[in-house]
């Protein structure tokens, strides 16, 4: 009667995720039983552990299976997004340390329920049925919503969380409402039976009809996940209401596993009605773009400023997806990357201002930054430059190479917009700069952090700069990818 | 017409009903109560559906432990109707017309005639010794162990974020340290004070 094959070996494709939640089970216990006598603990056990998880991940490149009956699949795409994510987080941890140390937020909690949110984002990378994708996903925001709760005392973060953690359920509630009607007409959660389904040549048009009914609610829920304007109301409150390096980590590595969320759902499994999605991304790109561009030049807060160039970046990366070719999606996926460089370094700088009883996140915050520290100041202008599109850094490149793929493939009036948008964004980029080099301020700005996040926050400056230099690797990596 | 299909309209008209009231009460107690009337009949369209076991899961666990929680809390929490009211009417026509959106969307999709018995097949019923829960298991543990060990990461989850959101280590905590209290000795408790009785007479 059961006739289920389980082969061991199989296993040895889902080592990085196994290794994970192994680990994950052992820091939780040791936080409670040696975190007092042994202080930093968790937080190098932390870092160990995605550092290995990252090893283990790289080590699988090239290879492809599905496992778990078709619930788990590993691609190349697949493990290059896990490798990518775990030097991402492990960097965004480093930054973290130093704001919860000098705001008393010093955690282990904070950690595991970093590493874990890491592990939902892993399951949505890997995910090869629409459950596995929705439980990755729920994971990973659960995580989340606690992190950014964590700073207890303060009003704003418990209103940010809660504001996320009810919108966030609306959203779940619209992507699982779509995978019910996908499943209702292809009879099948895996996404290689959507796949063949959705591509068959005697669709009939009541079933197109049904299958675009799905896709609309799907394509909602990957939309609020990114960010994405009509379903971005949450993203300035919670930019702002949650702690830095919560709001550095929310901004980062969440949107690669968006993206991966994307590419499982939208290309691998409803590639075949890539037309329509195609419009529906359409809108949502131009309206991110403008609405991300204009609102943010009314900013005084630095954090909501960059939830408003997060938006517009956003809207740059779904362009890449409009277009429906390969080299389209690997330019949004060279996007997604440069943006989480660019954004991890524009939160570290943040942060390095924090000290002691002061919460850096005030644009007025960064007066005379470039006379007490130039260093720093030069890499904040690094990332300004870059985030703005000014070459030779590597965000010019990042947004030359989407407009390149939307040109060519005939959406010249969307180019232009996102070009005049992009130009109008360059003002407050400026400002900034204008901030740091020009104004003066009696207070005097001390950096008080720790040598190793100097060192990882400069190296990660330069990279913005160097990896400018040189973009035609990363971007016949990321092609390679589709 | 079969009895189960009279059934089947008792139970469905109850739910559809039921979740209607709940959405219009103005008394949240009320609602949570229709939200457990919503909750049965949908346990008596599985148990028609042959679905036993997950019609008895839901009862006990939806019906049994969530809302009594619900319950506890709309209790505790003591919601002032009025301002509620206030918003609900402000939002009504929007949320009207987004109503009729949708339902006339639904309507499309499900008179395109994809979910007709034509192109779905009636599921066969079982015998009487038809194990559910046997059935159940043997997929849970197979076909999705994957997909049911991320569930229990997601729970997992919940427990250490309720521990780290509500637990407090200092204050209001009250532990007992037991080999403080046997050690203990009597002068610890107690100071005896020698107080002159004149001396007192005279504060007084």
């Amino acid at each position: 009667m059961i006739d289920y094959q389980f082969n061991t070996a199989d296993l040895f494709f889902a080592l990085p995720e196994l290794f994970m939640v192994a680990a994950i089970a052992l820091i939780l216990l040791l936080d409670l039983f040696v975190s007092e006598r042994f202080q930093n603990l968790t937080y190098y056990l932390t870092q160990s552990t995605l550092a290995i998880t990252g090893y283990f991940a790289f080590n699988l490149i090239g290879e492809s299976a599905v496992i778990f009956d078709g619930t788990f699949v590993l691609d190349t795409i697949g493990s290059y997004f896990k490798v990518f994510m775990m030097i991402f987080s492990i960097v965004a941890l480093v930054y973290s340390r130093h704001y919860l140390s000098v705001h008393n937020l010093l955690k282990g909690e904070y950690f595991i329920l970093s590493l874990l949110s890491v592990f939902g984002m892993m399951v949505m990378v890997s995910a090869h049925s629409m459950l596995t994708i929705y439980l990755g996903l729920e994971i990973m925001s659960l995580s989340l919503y606690t992190l950014i709760a964590i700073a207890r005392d303060r009003a704003v973060a418990i209103e940010a969380a809660l504001k996320y953690f009810v919108l966030g359920a609306i959203a779940s509630g619209l992507l699982l409402y779509g995978m019910s009607m996908i499943y209702g007409i292809t009879g099948s959660l895996d996404i290689g039976q959507i796949a063949a389904f959705a591509t068959g040549a005697n669709l009939i048009s009541e079933q197109v009809l049904i299958l675009n009914f799905g896709l609309v609610f799907l394509v909602i829920g990957i939309a609020f996940k990114f960010g994405a304007v009509p379903f971005h109301m949450w993203v300035p409150d919670v930019y702002q209401g949650a702690p830095t390096s919560v709001t550095m980590f929310l901004s980062t590595v969440p949107k690669i596993a968006a993206t991966a969320m994307l590419v499982r759902l939208l290309i691998d499994g409803l590639g075949g009605l890539q037309a329509y999605w195609a419009d529906l991304f359409m809108i949502l790109a131009i309206l991110s773009i403008g609405l991300g561009s204009l609102v943010a030049l009314m900013q005084t807060n630095i954090k909501r400023l960059l939830a408003y160039s997060t938006i517009s970046h956003i809207g740059f990366i779904l362009l890449g997806f409009i277009t429906g070719v390969v080299e389209g999606y690997g330019a949004a996926a060279f996007y997604v990357l440069a943006y989480v460089l660019m954004s991890l370094t524009a939160f570290g700088t943040i942060i390095v201002l924090n000290k002691q009883g002061f919460e850096a996140d005030q644009i007025v915050d960064f007066r005379g930054l470039s006379k007490h520290s130039p260093w720093f100041a030069l890499i904040m202008l690094f990332v300004m430059l870059s985030m703005a599109g000014v070459p030779p850094f590597i965000g010019f490149y990042s947004k030359l190479f989407i407009l390149q793929q939307v040109i060519s493939a005939g959406y010249i009036y969307l180019a232009v917009a996102a070009v005049v948008f992009a130009v109008i964004s360059a003002y407050y980029y400026l400002q900034i700069i204008k901030t740091m080099y020009f104004d003066d301020t009696e207070k005097e700005v001390t950096v008080t952090a720790p040598m190793d996040m100097r060192i990882i926050l400069s190296i990660n400056g330069a990279l913005i700069l160097v990896l400018g230099l040189m973009p035609s690797y990363w971007m016949e990596l990321a092609i390679s990818l589709f | 017409m079969e009895f189960s299909s009279i059934l089947f309209y008792v139970f469905g008209f109850c739910l559809v009903a039921s979740s209607a009231m709940l959405v219009i009460a103005r008394n949240t107690l009320k609602a949570a109560m229709l939200l457990i009337l919503s909750f049965f009949s949908v346990a008596s369209l599985w148990l028609l559906l042959e679905a036993e076991f997950l019609a008895i899961t839901l009862i006990l666990v939806y019906v049994g432990a969530v809302m009594v929680l619900f319950l506890f809390v709309i209790k505790m929490l003591n919601i002032d109707q009025s301002t509620i009211r206030a918003k609900f009417t402000t939002y009504l026509p929007l949320g009207i017309f987004i109503s009729i959106v949708v339902i006339a969307q639904i309507a499309l999709v499900l008179s395109a005639g994809q979910f007709d018995l034509e192109n779905v097949e009636e599921p066969t019923r079982h015998v009487a010794g038809y194990s559910n829960i046997t059935e159940l298991a043997t997929d849970l543990y197979t076909t999705y162990v994957y997909p049911f060990e991320l569930a229990a990461v997601l729970l997992l989850i919940a427990i250490i974020a309720a521990i780290t959101l509500v637990h407090r280590k200092d204050s209001r905590s009250k532990k007992q340290n037991i080999s403080e209290q046997i050690s203990v000795q009597a002068s610890d408790r107690m100071r005896l004070a020698s107080i002159s009785s004149t001396k007192s007479k005279e504060t007084k």
